[in-house]
Order: structure tokens, then sequence, then C-alpha cells
């Protein structure tokens, strides 16, 4: 992220105007500009021991396991979420924890991430400033520093404000093995929550279609979540976050992977009540809304309640369930038994429900 | 919420269906139709199907705005929105219907480099009165489909855009009747042969009712002596409508009677009506996909809104186009065949790329049928 502040000099005549300012081509140029912009806001927020070497790239240690030796796993998300602002986050905080949770959901420990901004002139710096602080805060707070990143500037009319990319590295020990593809007949499936919270909250703040839910996105890191419930040692096959496309999208993912079909229950499912009555008035189905601090586990049957256990003892996993079972079927169906006792199926997300989500 | 919970209890939902159960006479063969999109998306997303008897089956009836939307007029919406400086308004669910050519609302937005439409999903038509007060150097066309249920709302839209002197604000008007869509089916030749349907009643709409009263649907039982039960579109409505039905077939009787008395009086929403039909008059005909050229079927602006008649306004003219023809939507529309029974259901068309319009919305059948239901066809 630019070069390293030179301390006991002021590097610049005039200091950024966070209040006014507004981004334009120069602070992705190349140029003095660009580096104010990196030292006056993204470094003062961001700034850690890694970002301040200055150099193309950041030097990080090689990732210790209790003394095992480890395996990297990388991840990347680009979040473009429209508004930017949305009760119980930014794009900054979702930025954050979209990557660490896709990381950790791979059963790995995140350590590093990069972020990637692209800019439209025009942006109000205040805006910007907001959102990395706020990022900064959901990085410290997860104990994940972001270590490395770039900046560039696009002319008006060709972004949307701001766009963010952010990579993550995690390390993940030896014989842990979490995969879409190993889920098997007579597994449990587990849900850390309620659904549909994230994309409801977006959807409230649209401009034409606000209306005053009381609802925040559940945006939020889960390795924690994610560690508890492998101290239990529990036989997890595997954990995927529910993102774009929400449950349903995520568990006809997983069901593809792993030529098998799932049962679920309806009446088991969460959805708070005030989702729910939004998603009836949008005519949206909860079950392929967006969530963002929500994980989807494919145990063994046995363990399920010892998992569940765990899950609810954690501040994330509360109002975690068992939702349904891994069954044979030849033709991958996720199917659900409704509240009525009739069946049916739990497809694809068709179309786009919600664009710009995440 | 309260009110939603109550219309889907699973408790009271099994009760019902042990009512229906005890109610339809074993060995006797019961088809209805259930003829709003609103009631097929219930029965399919809530698994009703499941609750009834082997003796009663539903039939699917054409009461999708999008499925009975001819690929003419869809041709239309895509050449008004090609037309430099418009602005094309639109529900959401017409983006995917399938046009002549491969192409779509969708497809002619995303478009080919500098020659995409600006073409908006809306969720109402004051949010198109909007675009047109913000762009005035924008014409700003309305794309206005459905049954009775969305046409209240393009007649106040065009009488505050006459209000508000909007003189870049016009609607191209794809407003099609109710009524006249049951008598189509009611005196198709395969009801009167019993060959292809052979239907003992109807479940009438929920949202057009609303609008129009019961009265309207009363020559359905004193012309062709089949009952109506009206109902809500909550699965609960539904199971109710389909045991009253039952006892008027048991008992001989050809009644209108009204399940969804929360919403539905005999006379209807007056002013609603009277805005109607202060705006619209009734076209010649107008095709429909499914059931053809149905006279009397569809409603154009009068004379006084001319003005903002997108058809009178552009040089757009309607052309009929016959649909692919391996794609069995007329028959599906017409409740003469299941989904499945099409050729190209869940092979060439999905949900992804449809083929024919009943693909399109959650309300069509072959959508709901595959979305919800294609479980049931593996052999």
């Amino acid at each position: 992220m630019g070069a390293a502040q030179e301390k006991g000099r002021k590097a610049y005549a005039r200091q950024l105007d966070l209040l006014h300012g507004r981004v334009d081509l120069t602070h992705g140029s190349g140029g003095r500009a660009m580096v104010q912009l990196i030292h006056e806001l993204f470094a003062r927020h961001l700034g850690n021991e890694y970002l301040a070497q200055g150099d193309d790239g950041a030097v990080l240690p090689a990732p210790v396991m209790a003394g095992a030796r480890g395996r990297l796993v990388m991840s990347t998300d680009c979040h473009v979420v429209s508004p930017l602002f949305f009760p119980g986050g930014d794009i900054g905080s979702l930025a954050v924890h979209g990557t660490i949770n896709d990381v950790a959901v791979m059963g790995a420990t995140p350590l590093y991430l990069a972020a990637g901004f692209i800019l439209e002139e025009g942006f109000a710096l205040q805006d910007l400033d907001r959102i990395v602080a706020s990022m900064a805060n959901a990085a410290r707070a997860a104990g994940v520093p972001v270590v490395t990143g770039d900046t560039k500037v696009v002319e008006r009319g060709k972004g949307d404000g701001l766009f963010i990319t952010t990579t993550g590295v995690g390390v993940l020990p030896e014989g842990l093995q979490l995969a879409g593809r190993l889920a098997r007949p007579g597994d449990a499936v587990l849900l850390s929550g309620s659904i549909g919270d994230h994309g409801v909250a977006i959807m409230s703040q649209r401009e034409n279609l606000r209306f005053d839910a009381p609802i925040a996105s559940d945006t939020a890191a889960l390795h924690g979540l994610v560690a508890a419930m492998l101290a239990t040692k529990a036989q997890i096959r595997c954990l995927r976050d529910p993102t774009r496309g929400g449950l349903a999208a995520t568990l006809n993912e997983i069901a593809a992977q792993s030529d098998v079909g799932m049962m679920l229950q309806e009446q088991a499912i969460p959805v708070k009540p005030v989702v729910a009555a939004a998603c009836e008035l949008l005519g949206l189905d909860p079950l392929c809304v967006a969530n963002e601090g929500k994980l989807v586990a494919i145990c063994a049957g046995a363990d399920a309640p010892r998992l569940l256990a765990a899950m609810r003892a954690h501040p994330l996993g509360r109002d975690a369930a068992e939702i349904g079972e891994v069954v044979a079927d030849v033709h991958r169906f996720v199917q659900l038994t409704t509240a009525f006792g009739g069946r049916r199926i739990v497809d694809w997300l068709t179309g786009e429900q919600l664009p710009r989500i995440c | 919420m309260k009110y939603l919970d109550e219309f889907r209890d699973g408790a009271l939902a099994q009760l019902l269906a042990r009512k229906i159960a005890a109610t339809a006479e074993p060995g006797r063969a019961y088809r209805f139709m259930e003829f709003c999109g609103g009631h097929t998306h219930a029965i399919s997303r809530y698994g009703l199907a499941d609750l009834l008897p082997p003796e009663l089956r539903m039939v699917h009836g054409p009461g999708c705005p999008v499925c009975v939307l001819p690929i003419g007029r869809v041709d239309m919406a895509i050449a008004l929105a090609s037309t430099p400086g418009v602005i094309l308004c639109t529900y959401g669910d017409t983006l995917r219907v399938p046009a002549s050519g491969g192409k779509s609302l969708l497809k002619a937005k995303a478009g080919n480099g500098d020659r995409c439409s600006d073409i908006r999903m809306v969720y109402s038509t004051l949010d198109a009165l909007q675009i047109a007060r913000e762009q005035p150097q924008r014409e700003v066309v309305f794309f206005a489909i459905g049954f009775e249920t969305t046409t209240p709302p393009t007649a106040l839209a065009i009488r505050q855009a006459q209000k508000e002197k909007l003189a870049n604000f016009s609607v191209l008007c794809c407003h099609v009747l109710t009524p006249a869509a049951m008598r189509t089916i009611l005196a198709a030749p395969e009801a009167e042969q019993g060959g292809g349907v052979a239907l003992h009643g109807f479940i009438g709409p929920a949202h057009v009712s609303t609008v129009i009263g019961s009265r309207p649907y009363e020559f359905v039982a004193a012309d062709y002596h089949k009952p109506v039960v009206i109902a809500g579109f909550e699965p609960l409505d539904v199971m109710q409508a389909i045991l009253m039905l039952l006892r008027q077939v048991n008992t001989g009787r050809a009644e209108v009677e009204n399940e969804f008395v929360r919403a539905v009086s005999r006379e209807g929403n007056l002013k609603a009506q009277a805005c109607m039909a202060e705006v619209f008059e009734l076209r010649d005909e107008f095709e429909w996909r499914g059931l053809g050229v149905v006279p009397h079927s569809a409603l154009k602006l009068r004379a006084a809104y001319a003005a903002f008649d997108a058809e009178r306004r552009f040089d757009v003219a309607y052309r009929s186009v016959p649909d692919q023809p391996a794609c069995e939507c007329g028959a599906i529309l017409r409740g003469l065949k299941r989904p499945q029974a099409c050729r190209l259901f869940g092979t060439v068309c999905t949900p992804e790329n449809p083929v024919g319009s009943c693909m399109v919305s959650s309300e069509g059948a072959c959508a709901a049928h595959y979305s919800y239901g294609r479980y049931k066809d593996r052999h």
C-alpha cells in the first residue's frame, strides 16, 4: 500500500479534506496525491507492521499450527453491495467478514487479508473514511489484519462509488478436510441461525423500496464459531456460508457436489417474523435470500446433537437448528416437508432475485 | 406476522385435508381448475397436492399475467425500448418472457455495446411516473400487463399524468380481462366433447375479485352449470375452497361461493372499477397466448387519454407471432395438458432458459412444477 510514513516530517502541505473532499483522478494516478490518500486515510485506519513495510507485497511469517505443518487456504471475494451503508454494517465490514468466512468454512484459521479498492471519481472522502474505519474495526475485532492492498480510480460514471475486493489467507491443520463432495446419506444438516436477515436489511434501504423494517444485516466473522465447532471433534463433512442465492443455493451446491439429495423440515428452519413478513411483501422466498453471518454444517448424523450444542453455546450460533438430513437420491433433489405436511423441491434461485446484495 | 400464521396453520391444514378426503366420493373423479397463478403457486409451494385424495386433481388455469402475454406484445415492448430516447418501465416478471428471434427484454437491456436499451424494473406505476417527472427530456413508456388487479394502478397513473400534464409519459396497455378468459375455456370444443378437459369447478381469483367482485363469475354457474368458489391466495384458503367445491359437486349445486369474504364482495371495489372505466375501454379483440384471439377480452386507452397511449404515440403495430411449435404452453394454459407432458419441459425449457411463457413466472404452471414438484416425475 505504498511507501512508509516518513516520521517527524510533514509530508504534504495541506491535509486531505475528509469533510468536503472528493476522490479525483489524481488519487489513482501514482503521484503524490495517491500516496497522501494512502497515508492519511488507508494507513491511518488499517495500519499494522506488515502494511508499514510499504513494499509491493507483504512479507509474512510462515504459519505454525501447534508444531504440525499446516496447509494454506486462500479465497477472494468482490463486494459491490448497494447501498454502501445498511443497518448492521457497510461495504467495509462486509468485505472483511465475507472473505474471513470463506476461509473459515474451509476449516482454516484466517490469518491475513489483502484489499483492493476501485473508487469512482467524485466519491466523498468522508464516506471512504467511514468505510475504511469500519473495515479496520472489523479486521481488528476478528484479529485478521489487512496486510497489503491497492487503490484504483475510474472516471465518473464508470463505477458506482466504491467496489472492494478482499483476499484472505488462512492455515488449515494437516488431516482436516471439509469439502462439499463429502456429504453422505444419513448425515445431518445444521444451520447456525435465522436466514434472510442480510438480504432483507439491504432491500429495506433500497431507494425505490424503502420500508421501516427493524432488521439489521447479520454480517459477522464466523471463524470463532467454526473453531468452537471443530473443537468438538464431531465428524464434520462440510461447512459453507449461505450468501448469494441463500440457503437454497448452498444446499443445492452441496447436493450436486456430493451426488446426494436432502430432505429438510420447513418448520425447523429459523426465519425471524420480520424477515418473513418483508419477504411476503416483496414476493421473496427467505430460502433464497442472502446471509452474511450464518453457516451450514453437514455432519455425521450421530454427532449432530454434540455439534448443535457447541453451536448454540457460541453467540453467533445461539439459534442454531438441525434442519434436515442428507438422503440418497440420484436426482440430487433438495426437498422440503412443508409445515402442511406436503412436499416440494427447494430449487436454485432463478434469475436475479436481489441484485447487488454483497 | 399473525395474519400469515393463521392462514398457514399446519394442524388446520391436516384437519381440512381429512375433511376433503372424507367428502370426496370414492371412485368419482373431480377436476377443479384454479384459474389464478397465485393459487398455482400456493398449491406448489406448500405441497398441497400431497394432501389431496387420488380422486381429486387440480388443473392449472391461465391466470398468470406473463403466461398469457403473446410473443407479439413482448416484441412491441422491445421495439419501443430500442426507440432512441425511450425508457421502458416494466414489472420484473416480464423481463424474461421469450420474444421473437430468441430475444427478451432482459437481453435487450443487456444489449450489445452502445445499443443496449434503457429498460427499468419498477415495483409500481408510481415509480414510472416519478422517472417521467425526473427526466422530462426522455420518453417514459410503462409496459402495462396483468388482469384486473394491476389495471386500476395503471388507470390512476394515467389520470395523474394527465393532471400533471406529463407529456413524456405513455402506456403500452396489455391489460386483459378474467371473465373473458374463463368463458373461452368453458366454450372450448374440448370441454364440450369431454375429451380433453372435463372441469367440475373453478377456484375463482383472489385479488382480481377484490376489484371486480364475485358477480362477473355468475355466468359460469348459470350458463355452464359449473361451481365457482372465490378463494384467497393463502394455502388454507385454497384447501377450504376445494372442500366447498366438493360439497357443491356432490350435491349437484352450481353456485358462485365466496371463501375470500375478508376481501371480496359481490360488487367489488366500485371506485377502482369507475377509475378503470374512465380511462379504458374494451378492445374488439386481443390475442392471448394459449387461448388465441379472444373478442372483448382486453382493454385499451379511451380517446380522451390517447396522448398517453404508446400504441398511438409511437410507430409500433401488433404483429401476431406463432409460438415455438413444440411448446405446449397453449394446451397447458387451457388445462388440456400438464407441464410434464411437454417434450421441452425440463430439457430444452427451464426457468433459466424458458422457451414458453409458462416457464417464466413462478405463477406459471411449468415454472411452478419445475421449481417445486418435478421430483414426482422421476422414474
